[in-house]
């Protein structure tokens, strides 16, 4: 990816159908630029400037409440000098081109797909030199114009502007800058001191539409024609159909059709669909569900029919007894060990949870002889593609790919096995097929967020100096049945072998220990982070209080002093201990780190290094007699470098913070003979609003490129509280989630 | 017998099975998407509409149990292009993440100053519809936010 960063913008320039200036563009196609029919052919549209004065910028990334869809064209709007106000934002459908190169296809707008917090690097990267390109042409244009000096003229909300005072809008230039031929070294970017949009709060932009109802989500899509499928999975992990009659379920008024769907074949890579079972298809979604309740079916349990959470359990417990695979070992752990003043040990427990997005999935596909349409909500519109050519034959530049909005992601649409479900029933049945899901179907076939069970060593000198750490983690590891990851790389997913402590303590290892599961896992909001932060996090603060260190200066000591770290897993090149040292400092100032609380309250507090962005929490929490706790403040300090929506980071900031509250006090997923067993908001209880925060965000301001802010907002949260907690009453939550604990311990 | 009602403003009949949630009518029959399906267990709230002026689950709600009722949705709260106070406030306030749960929020929060004109704190976050965004405090400022505007409107 970075890379690719490097590359120059290929633009190419056009007129409009009303005579306006174009900009269609591939970021990424720069090394092969092709002559300009070809290009403006080929090419998709990133930037309209209509003779109206119309302003349109392309938006490429599936929005999913990131706020992708108003921070990626502020850069662009930024380095046009546009007027904010009048652009019009349009979502781009996926787009691929064709190149001879293997795979055959690359990006039209750039790269479409959101996960991992890369959107707003990589449009830092590439967009703003598209913004001022066009600003460019403008500028020349009226230079050409008035017979001026290019280099004398400014520009500013949409208008360049003479010395003398004349201006001339966009739209008026736009026709005349569409003819410009750009001169061939890329347009220059702005100085930062410059900005007149980055870094000024934004409202979302497509506001209105939702609040209205309008807003178009995956769910939402219905074309005249669609016929409805609802499919009754096997609830049983490489379960299969032993036997089923429809007749009944024909019955019912509406119901047109009951088709099986067949499934992955028990080990092999989850390549399409999850699960086999049999699909429902009628004219509208009521009826498909009256016919899913009126089948019979009976399903065979398949290899995984022992499994239960305990059994899990037990499995890591058994595992951490023996011996693992090391994945980092820095200096002689054994040494620190035999010199120890002091040893702390403690181990941690994170259950398999759900992404459970408000809206459940969903697709639509219609499969035609030459040509295969798919709109839905999904995170990687690319990987719907290729899904629905392995299913179909169509050729990848013959299927039309549209993300909706997505009522939520959380990782769990950056696999594409409901579109792999519309396109599999689409195909058989010869129907234009609206998939829906139910909140069972959802919760009970997702790609979970792996349980894991930490086993923390910690050494000390007689100063109470760190001098040695392990982490041993027995986990379902995330990467589990993909075709992409070798076997034996599996660690890879649970434990990035660069994060903190690494390179701050002298003696140290990192080991996994492989549970067997037959559950699916997959990416959930900053993957491993989530599970790791908690660790790490509760650990030090248990060395502190087992020390008798203050927590916040036991972590500045291990930062040591400011610099970077090589960091070469996601989120790096490096990691920079003077910024996480300076997050942590904020939060605990904001919060009034060391001062004395009444009885029953207490303070804690968290800090993480995240892809590329630094997060601190500090709460306070207060605890009654029974065990009833409360947070009383939260505080959030994030450095995510520029700052492009600071509207945007404060919501992901507070909305990562209330999900990781969430998550740690009530959420997880449990197994009982080889199958899920919560199913719906009643027994995978989301925090409600009475029991959420508010959220006190703390920016830093920072000159850094910027990272993105969609998972940074997690992994501290819950060991802060947790911490807090342990402040409070002396409880040590070590297994989440919190629940009862407290209640428990009070009784005991 | 056919179901007939009101949907924001206009008579309206189905003669259906009068076992349908009204949920499912709203989407796909009269093609109003603005009404979102989360759980269908009157658990998540994202389906609030509104019958005879007070919030309901519409994926609990048979068709047959508003016969003879008025139901709005989020496409009938605003007069015309003059949205509700309530829908300016979360404009305002820039509460939407996904965006997926406002509807069902913004029916819910309508509901609840309509009955509770000065709400405190806590009735302000009494409000049972989850979000997964997390946007509960921006929910609860424009809550706050709407309540002095449409006290200055009457
Ligand atoms: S869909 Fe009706 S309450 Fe959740
Ligand atoms: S804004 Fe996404 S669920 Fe509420």
């Amino acid at each position: 990816m970075s890379a690719q960063l490097t590359r120059r913008a290929f633009l190419a320039i056009g007129a409009s159908a009303a005579g306006g200036l174009l900009l269609r563009g591939s970021a990424f196609a720069a090394d092969r630029p092709r002559d300009a029919a070809e290009a403006s052919a080929q090419l998709g549209v990133l930037v309209r400037i209509e003779p109206d004065g119309t302003i349109v910028i392309g938006s490429r990334q599936p929005e999913m409440g990131q706020g992708v869809k108003t921070s990626l064209p502020m850069l662009v709007a930024e380095e046009l000098d546009a007027d904010w106000s009048r652009v019009r934002i349009e979502e781009l459908p996926l787009g691929l081109v064709a190149i001879a190169e293997e795979p055959g296809v690359t990006w039209k707008y750039g790269p479409q797909g959101a996960g991992g917090s890369t959107s707003i690097p990589e449009g830092w990267g590439d967009l703003r030199p598209v913004g001022a390109e066009a600003r460019r042409l403008l500028v020349l244009a009226a230079a050409a114009e008035w017979n001026a000096e290019a280099a004398t003229l400014t520009t500013f909300a949409g208008t360049v502007k003479h010395p003398d005072g004349r201006t001339l809008t966009y739209a008026e230039l736009a026709p005349k800058a569409a003819k410009i031929v750009p001169p061939k070294d890329p347009a220059p970017l702005k100085d930062p001191a410059q900005y007149r949009l980055i870094g000024t709060p934004q409202r979302v932009v497509d506001a209105r539409e939702i609040v209205t109802g309008r807003a178009q989500y995956g769910l939402d899509v219905f074309p005249e024609g669609a016929l409805v499928a609802v499919v009754a999975r096997c609830p049983y992990f490489d379960g299969a159909i032993e036997s089923w009659d429809a007749s009944e379920a024909k019955k019912i008024p509406g119901v047109r059709d009951v088709v099986v769907l067949p499934g992955p074949k028990p080990g092999e890579p989850y390549a399409q669909n999850l699960a086999t079972g049999l699909a429902v298809i009628a004219d509208d979604t009521w009826s498909a569900i009256r016919g899913r309740n009126a089948l019979k079916v009976s399903w065979t349990k398949g290899p995984w029919a022992d499994e239960t959470s305990a059994k899990l359990d037990a499995q890591a417990a058994g595992l951490l007894r023996g011996k693992g695979k090391v994945v980092r070992r820095d200096g002689d752990l054994a040494g620190a060990k035999a010199k120890a003043a002091r040893t702390v040990e403690a181990t941690y427990r994170v259950p398999f949870v759900a992404h459970a997005t408000m809206e459940p999935q969903n697709a639509y596909a219609k499969v035609e002889a030459d040509h295969v349409t798919v709109v839905g909500s999904m995170q990687m519109p690319s990987g719907a593609s290729r899904v629905a050519n392995a299913i179909t034959g169509v050729h990848r530049l013959k299927i039309d790919v549209r993300a909706a909005r997505l009522g939520g992601g959380f990782g769990r649409r950056l696999t594409n096995d409901f579109v792999a479900e519309a396109v599999l029933i689409a195909k058989a049945t010869g129907k234009a097929i609206k998939l829906v899901w139910t909140r069972e179907d959802d919760m009970r076939h997702d790609f979970y967020r792996p349980f894991g069970v930490h086993a923390m060593t910690a050494t000390l000198d007689g100063d109470g100096k760190v001098t040695g750490w392990a982490q041993r983690l027995a986990s379902a590891a995330k990467y589990y049945r993909r075709a992409d990851v070798a076997p034996g790389d599996e660690w890879q997913s649970e434990i990035y072998p660069d994060d903190f402590p690494a390179q701050c303590v002298a003696n140290l290892e990192y080991e996994w220990l492989d549970v067997k599961s037959g559950i699916a896992r997959g990416s959930w909001r900053a993957p491993a982070h989530t599970a790791n932060a908690f660790a790490n996090e509760s650990f030090i603060d248990e060395i502190a209080h087992a020390t008798k260190q203050d927590a916040v200066a036991l972590r500045l000591a291990m930062y040591g002093a400011p610099r970077e770290l090589a960091y070469t897993n996601h989120g790096g090149p490096v990691f920079d201990t003077g910024r996480m040292a300076n997050v942590l400092q904020v939060a605990a100032d904001r919060i009034g780190w060391g001062r004395k609380v009444a009885r029953g309250r207490g303070i804690g507090i968290a800090a993480h290094f995240t892809f590329g962005g630094y997060a601190a929490h500090a709460m306070e929490v207060s605890v009654a007699k029974g065990g009833e706790y409360r947070i009383e403040r939260c505080v959030c300090a994030v450095d995510v470098g520029r700052v492009v929506n600071p509207l945007g980071v404060e919501a992901q900031m507070m909305g990562g913070t209330i999900d990781g509250i969430s998550t740690a006090e009530g959420l997880e997923i449990t197994i009982r003979d080889g199958r899920v067993v919560e199913g719906n908001f009643n027994d995978y209880p989301l925090l409600r609003s009475a029991r959420a925060p508010d959220v006190e965000v703390h920016v830093v301001k920072s000159d850094k490129a910027p990272s993105g802010a969609g998972e940074m907002g997690i992994p501290t949260a819950a060991p802060a509280l947790c911490n807090a907690i342990f402040a409070a009453t002396g409880v040590r939550i070590r297994s989440l989630p919190i629940r009862d604990q407290l209640k428990a311990a009070s009784r005991a | 017998m056919a179901v007939r009602f009101t949907l924001n403003g206009k008579a309206t009949s189905f003669d259906g099975d009068a076992d349908m949630p009204l949920l499912w009518y709203l989407r796909d029959h009269a093609r109003l998407t603005g009404t979102k399906f989360g759980c269908g267990i009157a658990a998540c709230g994202a389906c609030t509409v509104h019958v005879d002026g007070a919030a309901q689950r519409s994926c609990v709600t048979p068709l047959r149990a508003i016969e003879g009722r008025a139901v709005r949705t989020i496409e009938g709260l605003a007069d015309g292009d003059r949205l509700h106070a309530v829908q300016q406030a979360w404009i305002e306030e820039d509460v939407a993440q996904c965006g997926y749960c406002q509807a069902g929020q913004i029916m819910a929060a309508v509901d609840l100053l309509a009955k509770t004109p000065d709400p405190s704190d806590e009735q302000v976050a009494s409000l049972t519809n989850l979000c997964r965004c997390g946007t509960y405090p921006r929910i609860r400022k424009a809550i706050k936010r709407a309540a002095a505007a449409l006290k200055e409107e009457s």
